[in-house]
């Protein structure tokens, strides 16, 4: 399918002056695609040239198209001398491939210089003529759709969810070549951008090739991300979710699918295995999920038990305490060695391609009702590896069984880089995968993979949520899948995923068991860690809140495997020191449930880090946490005593509070209903990790506290005491406020259409002096603390208003440096309504979480591409603009016009989240995947490091913002930062910084503009939407 | 543990109105924060001071990212990196063109060049103003000069258009602008009185009537620069004054038709005569530049100070200065009646505003 590439260059505009003694510019442009480059004339002595060339047209493999950028360049004719480039315009040309999204490309894009930022803007268009051959050997992918949504987005149905799709691509870094010794700065960065730029492409043209391998058409929860291996290179990867989606073209097709669209789907995660519940016993066992609650695998695990005793799940001792381990294990073999024959079974079946099935994972966090059935816990693993470097060749893994080599030539190499790369990442989705079987789930949900890496030592990370997906998804829709929706109707709404996927009487690990509080007839564990969003119909109590765990250990400055094997004895304790402050946090709220656990442990010279965020919530379902009580080791001091009676006061006084302000007031429960004892709830981990130093040896940690029976902290050395203080120090938001970092807020969910999404990056110094543990965490939990603090303080006009989608991510760039970079939205909501909720709330929380779904999944009435312009008031762009403006502080909707009305730049909202309040969602234009670099030799003069990232972010966004619009979109969704690395060097006045981003571009149509067009068009919807170029100028 | 970078980027631009203020006000970060201390802010909101520097720092970075685009209001309009609603950018611009009368009284009617610049040290110390808001004001004053000074059309319409001021703020450069061009003298010590209102409200008058622009909508400047032409034809009107009988005639016009009417009646009829002689003698003179430049000084010398000294009322002024510009029609020898009527159409508005304690 070749095609034809158009190209159109309008105009300029704000063009910086280039010759000083006009104070003018004589500007052209090159328009460069793969190896053919065009040219427009010189417009002559203008800051605001009209150029208004012909059709550039570029004809290449449609390979080419996907992998490759549109390359804009403005340069400044010189005849004396060489012409000087003003500055460049990638254009991602992606999204024209598909039919569904943009047609063309259109719009302002700012100039940018790497060294110099925004100068100025160009006008360009561009579009695609694409030709149908189908004969040709497919290496393109031209048609799968890309969608950073960790959901199904919100104008598409899944027919069926395939599984995971993963891919890396692995090249040298243009910085580290011996090129770049004599090149400029510009030059390497240029070089950098366009590389990774092409290694995207490269990457989602081969995904999208595996997607079609399984017969989807879309990817959705796409993430990539790049790791920057200095010398041993770059490597950009990225994983997602093959789906096969419909379009929601007309109301006939989708309301009933809002309101059920679990009917409709067919979904087949990652086999259509007819058994995927692991631990049941045989083939023969029926598909029922009434067999979760007996316990056939009690007496097949003593069967095969011994047979099983070498298998690479042995624990290792002397981590946690161990102890669940060893009485895990077996059990755990034997899960696994279940699940084995299944995969065989599985490999086995006809029609359907093996490779995909390796891994049960979905990057999705939330899902179509009905879809997730249990929910295990978090399950989550780590490797240490060593990067190896150049003049090393045949250089070996640190951990002894992984080997990876490096070719010293670079011409030749790639062909085993990746392979190494892959491995490491196969080991380690082994792992989780074998976790996941552990806690009897077959599947994991909310899954991502990350990288930390400080010179040549690298930890990659992976985390999840071990699941059971819904059997009635993996079949098409049979007359049995049928009878499984009529049994599942019986099992009551809004408790079922948190009920245990695994067997009481041989469980993973120690963990207290109680019957559900909600429907009395299954068991629940006491705590819940997840990795994915509340699931809407979850029944809750109460609001939730933001929960941190900050930690900070200090490591000796090491070499190579010496540091690695540091690193990874460091790992975890680490664990389970951010396991155990997420507990006590949780218990402090008064909470039962954690989601959207993200751990991010972070490697420096001389240091740790570990970050842990989630959202902790009161869960209907799961018992009432016990307090926290404190002793002491020394009983016989009075004064001692008294203290410690004085500290344990203080707890119970917090979690009497915060209950309060979270407004958790769970009924009473009389005991004897439950069967089951609950006062005295012990403390149970779901968290399932391992540290892996080969693939061999898999590593459980307890993260569970022994046989303790009431949670107690003991204080017995001042360590401790400073433990119980940095729990009571978090400071709870202002009133008005809240936080979280999943989707939505649980118990809000009467939204007003203001948002503001901001990204916060904070950079401390620590003196060297007073480096000791405690030192560290206290300035590691300041800084964090502040940092929120400041942003309640700024956007303390939107009050009443909630933090979602609070993404924390911690580097460490230099050896003191600690660097916090902060993203989130702000979103207001009605007070007065949520009042009224709330007070309902207990009673109705089953129906209102019903509801709540229903709302949620109310799919956007499609419009027709004149409804925009329909708008009744003449200056209806002036209007439509103000009126989607978010105020970052105040309303101003009630001012006067003001005399600039006449504003041509549309308003693009950001936003991380996948939806936008009080609008829906009508279109999505695709993927965005932008990745700059700026560099400054004038540091002082650009305001110092505050004032060069300050503007570069900005500038990200402008660019952003200026590709959304030029495709048609007014908005982008799901949006992320994937990466912010800055590297100073104050002394030279120098100063670098790299980011990247993604997200949807969407267009979005205002609810109350939907009404008015409603009534007025009540036959809108027979017309697929194109409000495209609403906001195009 | 210092803060080595601290940062905040909204994809709305979040603009603080108050701190804006301060920093238009130029106060340093450190004085801003503790004015906002005291204005009770850690209180209501529960912040720490580590907090308020934080945002005052990144307010005011943002404020010196958006200068650079002020400085040239549509460009801020069409900028992309700074995404602002319309109504915040409006604020923006306005509240940045925006100045003190304590400042503009102090520079109007001066030469917008380096060597007032010179003085702006002075005039801090005098009015209290800190020094960067005062080079503001007076960067913007020069800089709103130069754009509009040799262009065509109406003053307040381009300023307005490139600038994109509210009619009020734009009518207020319009003075500004036609004042410097004018060199009209304000400083002395009797026109201290008078306020920038007065001033522009002589100056709108002026524009109107006076400039090239009120014959010609054609040319160059043509608000700014008054029309020689008929600053010459003044001349004409000294035979008012110089012819005794048309004089006298004038005289008997006006007492007649005031007689009864006036409070001040008999000190009107003994003044008459000075009163005339200094209102048209003012336009007789207005050929030189030098005289130009002392218009407002003589019109409160000749016509001002003199019936305040005899405590004319507001209404007797206007019931006179009505009076008197009317009667030169039933002045049969005299024959420019339109030049009269332009000359003391505008006068006697600006009379009127510049009669007061």
């Amino acid at each position: 399918m070749p095609g034809k590439l158009k190209v159109k260059i309008v105009a300029g505009r704000h063009l910086p002056v280039m010759d000083r003694a006009s104070d003018l510019t004589d500007a052209f442009v090159e328009v460069k695609f793969g190896n053919t480059t065009f040219k427009t004339d010189v417009y002559l002595k203008s800051l605001n040239p009209q150029w208004n060339s012909e059709w550039f047209k570029f004809e290449v493999d449609d390979e080419d198209l996907q992998d490759e950028p549109l390359q804009i360049t403005v340069l400044d004719h010189d005849t004396y001398s060489a012409n000087d480039a003003i500055g460049k315009v990638y254009i991602d040309i992606d999204p024209l491939l598909y039919s569904e999204a943009a047609t063309v490309i259109s719009g302002w894009f700012p100039i940018y210089d790497t060294i110099h930022g925004i100068r100025g803007e160009i006008n360009v268009v561009v579009k695609v003529d694409l030709f149908n051959d189908l004969n040709r050997f497919r290496q393109s992918s031209c048609g799968v759709k890309f969608f950073c949504t960790t959901s199904i987005p919100k104008c598409y149905r899944a027919v069926i969810i395939h599984g995971f799709v993963e891919e890396l691509v692995v090249n040298e870094d243009p910085e580290y070549q011996w090129i770049d010794r004599i090149r400029t700065p510009r030059a390497s960065n240029e070089a950098r951008q366009r590389l990774i730029s092409l290694m995207s492409g490269e990457l989602q043209r081969k995904i999208g090739l595996k997607v079609l391998e399984m017969r989807g058409n879309a990817v959705v929860g796409y993430l990539q991300c790049f790791d920057l291996e200095g010398e041993s290179g770059l490597v950009v990867r990225a994983i997602g979710t093959a789906c096969t989606l419909d379009k929601l073209s007309s109301p006939a097709a989708f309301l009933p699918a809002c309101n059920s669209p679990s009917k409709e789907m067919k979904e087949i995660p990652f086999n259509e295995d007819p058994n995927p519940n692991t631990h049941s016993s045989g083939p023969s066992t029926p598909l029922k999920n009434q067999t979760y609650s007996f316990s056939p695998s009690k007496s097949y695990s003593r069967q095969s038990s011994s047979s099983d005793t070498d298998l690479s799940l042995t624990p290792k001792t002397g981590m946690g305490s161990g102890s669940a381990g060893k009485e895990g294990g077996p059990f755990k073999a034997l899960l696994r060695q279940q699940t084995q024959s299944a995969l065989e079974q599985r490999g086995g079946s006809p029609h359907r391609f093996c490779r995909r099935r390796e891994f049960p994972f979905f990057t999705l966090t939330a899902f179509p009702p009905g879809f997730l059935v249990h929910v295990g816990g978090v399950v989550s693993a780590r490797s240490v590896k060593l990067l190896d470097r150049i003049h090393n060749p045949a250089f070996v893994g640190i951990m002894g069984n992984t080997r990876s080599y490096k070719l010293l030539d670079w011409n030749s190499f790639n062909s085993d880089e990746p392979e190494t790369r892959d491995a490491w990442w196969a080991e380690i989705r082994q792992e989780i995968k074998s976790h996941a079987k552990a806690l009897g789930c077959h599947a994991v949900v909310g899954y991502s993979e990350s990288t930390s890496i400080c010179e040549e030592v690298c930890i990659l990370s992976a985390s999840g949520t071990a699941a059971v997906l819904n059997p009635r998804f993996l079949q098409d829709g049979t007359v049995e899948g049928c009878l499984e929706q009529r049994l599942e109707e019986n099992l009551p709404v809004g408790c079922g995923f948190c009920h245990i996927p695994y067997d009481e009487l041989n469980m993973p690990f120690p963990a207290h068991l109680t019957y559900c509080c909600n429907c009395r007839k299954q068991k629940v564990p006491d705590v819940l860690f997840t990795t994915i969003d509340l699931p809407t119909d979850a029944a809750v109590i109460g609001k939730g809140c933001l929960i941190q765990a900050r930690l900070c250990r200090l490591k000796k400055k090491a070499q190579a495997e010496a540091n690695a094997t540091a690193i990874s004895n460091l790992l975890p304790f680490m664990e389970y020191e951010v396991h155990t402050q997420l507990m006590n946090k949780l218990k402090l709220k008064g909470m039962n449930a954690l989601f959207g656990l993200r751990i991010q442990i972070t490697v420096g010279e001389n240091m740790l880090m570990g970050l842990a965020s989630a959202t902790g919530v009161y869960l209907a379902a799961l018992p009432t946490p016990g307090g926290i009580q404190i002793a002491g080791k020394t009983p016989n001091d009075g004064s001692y005593e008294q203290h410690i009676s004085h500290m344990q006061k203080k707890i119970n006084d917090t979690i009497a509070k915060n209950k309060e302000l979270y407004e958790i007031n769970p009924p009473e429960v009389s005991e004897e209903i439950i069967g089951s004892p609950i006062p005295e709830p012990r403390q149970r981990s779901r968290l399932l990790r391992s540290q892996s130093e080969s693939s061999d040896e898999v590593t459980e940690l307890d993260l569970s506290h022994g046989k303790k029976d009431a949670f107690v902290l003991e204080i017995d050395d001042t360590d401790a005491m400073e433990d119980v203080h940095s729990l009571l120090t978090d400071v709870p938001p202002p009133s008005g406020f809240y936080s979280c970092n999943t989707e939505i807020m649980p118990g809000i969910n009467n939204w007003t259409s203001e948002i503001q999404m901001f990204t916060s990056v904070r950079v401390i110094r620590l003196s060297s002096l007073n480096l000791t543990n405690q030192a560290l965490n206290k300035n590691f939990n300041d800084l964090c603390e502040n940092l929120l603090k400041s942003l309640y303080f700024k956007l303390r006009s939107m009050i009443p208003c909630c933090l979602c989608h609070v993404n924390f991510t911690v580097s460490l760039p230099e050896d003191e440096l600690i660097q916090v970079t902060v993203t989130a939205v702000a979103i207001t909501f009605d007070k007065n309504q949520a009042l009224q909720t709330t007070k309902t709330h207990v009673e109705k929380s089953l129906q209102r979480a019903s509801t709540d779904n229903e709302e949620l999944l109310q799919f956007p009435l499609e419009l027709c591409s004149d409804s925009l312009p329909s708008h009744p008031f003449p200056p209806a762009k002036a209007v439509t603009v103000e009126k989607a403006s978010p105020m970052g502080e105040g309303n101003f909707r009630n001012r006067s016009a003001p005399p600039c009305a006449s504003s041509t730049v549309g308003v693009v909202k950001m936003t991380p989240l996948s939806f936008i309040p009080g609008a829906k969602i009508t279109k999505y234009l695709g993927i965005i995947n932008m990745f700059f670099i700026r560099e400054t030799t004038s540091l002082r003069e650009e305001g110092g490091v505050s004032g060069f990232l300050h503007a570069f972010i900005a500038e990200v966004f402008a660019m952003v913002r200026a590709h959304v619009a030029a495709l048609g979109g007014n908005a982008v969704v799901s949006y992320i930062m994937k990466q912010c690395v800055f590297m100073e060097n104050p002394n030279k006045n120098q100063a670098q910084c790299l980011i990247n981003v993604s997200g949807d571009a969407v267009v979005f149509v205002r609810e109350s503009e939907l009404e008015v067009v409603s009534t007025q068009q009540p036959t809108a919807n027979c017309q697929p939407s194109c409000p495209g170029g609403e906001v195009t100028t | 543990m210092t803060s080595e970078l601290d940062i905040f980027v909204g994809n709305t631009t979040l603009i603080d109105e108050d701190v804006y203020r301060l920093w238009l006000d130029g106060y340093s970060v450190s004085d801003a924060v503790s004015l906002r201390v005291r204005s009770g802010i850690l209180e209501q909101t529960g912040a720490t001071a580590a907090v308020l520097q934080s945002d005052t720092m990144d307010h005011y970075r943002t404020f010196h990212m958006l200068e650079r685009l002020l400085h040239a209001p549509p460009k801020l309009l069409h900028q992309l990196i700074f995404q602002i609603p319309p109504s915040r950018q409006a604020l923006l611009i306005e509240r940045y063109y925006a100045f003190d009368e304590a400042f503009v009284r102090e520079v109007l009617g001066k030469k917008l060049s380096k060597g007032t610049k010179k003085d702006l040290d002075d005039i801090s110390t005098k009015t209290g103003i800190t020094l960067k808001s005062c080079r503001r004001q007076f960067d913007n004053f020069k800089r709103v000069f130069k754009v509009v000074e040799e262009m065509r059309g109406s003053l307040v319409d381009n300023i307005q258009q490139h600038f994109l001021l509210s009619d009020r703020l734009a009518r207020d450069y319009a003075a500004i602008v036609f004042f410097a061009s004018n060199r009209f003298e304000t400083g002395k010590k009797k026109l201290q009185y008078l306020s920038f209102g007065d001033f522009a409200f002589c100056a709108e008058l002026m524009i109107q009537n006076w400039t090239l622009g009120a014959v010609d909508s054609q040319v160059d400047d043509m608000d700014v620069d008054l029309d020689k032409e008929f600053l010459q034809d003044l001349k004409e009107l000294k035979m008012l004054v110089a012819d005794k009988d048309l004089l006298d005639l004038h005289k008997s016009l006006v007492c007649t038709a005031l007689r009864g009417k006036l409070g001040v009646f008999s000190e009107m009829e003994a003044n008459f005569k000075n009163l005339s002689r200094g209102l048209v003698n003012v336009a007789a003179k207005l050929t030189h530049n030098k005289d130009v430049r002392d218009l407002f000084v003589d019109l409160v010398e000749k016509f001002v100070e003199p019936c305040r000294s005899d405590h004319w009322p507001l209404n007797d002024v206007r019931l006179f200065l009505n009076q008197y510009s009317a009667s030169v029609h039933s002045l049969d020898g005299f024959r420019h009646q339109a030049l009269w009527d332009r000359y003391m159409g505008t006068l006697r508005g600006c009379l009127l505003r510049l009669y007061h304690d």
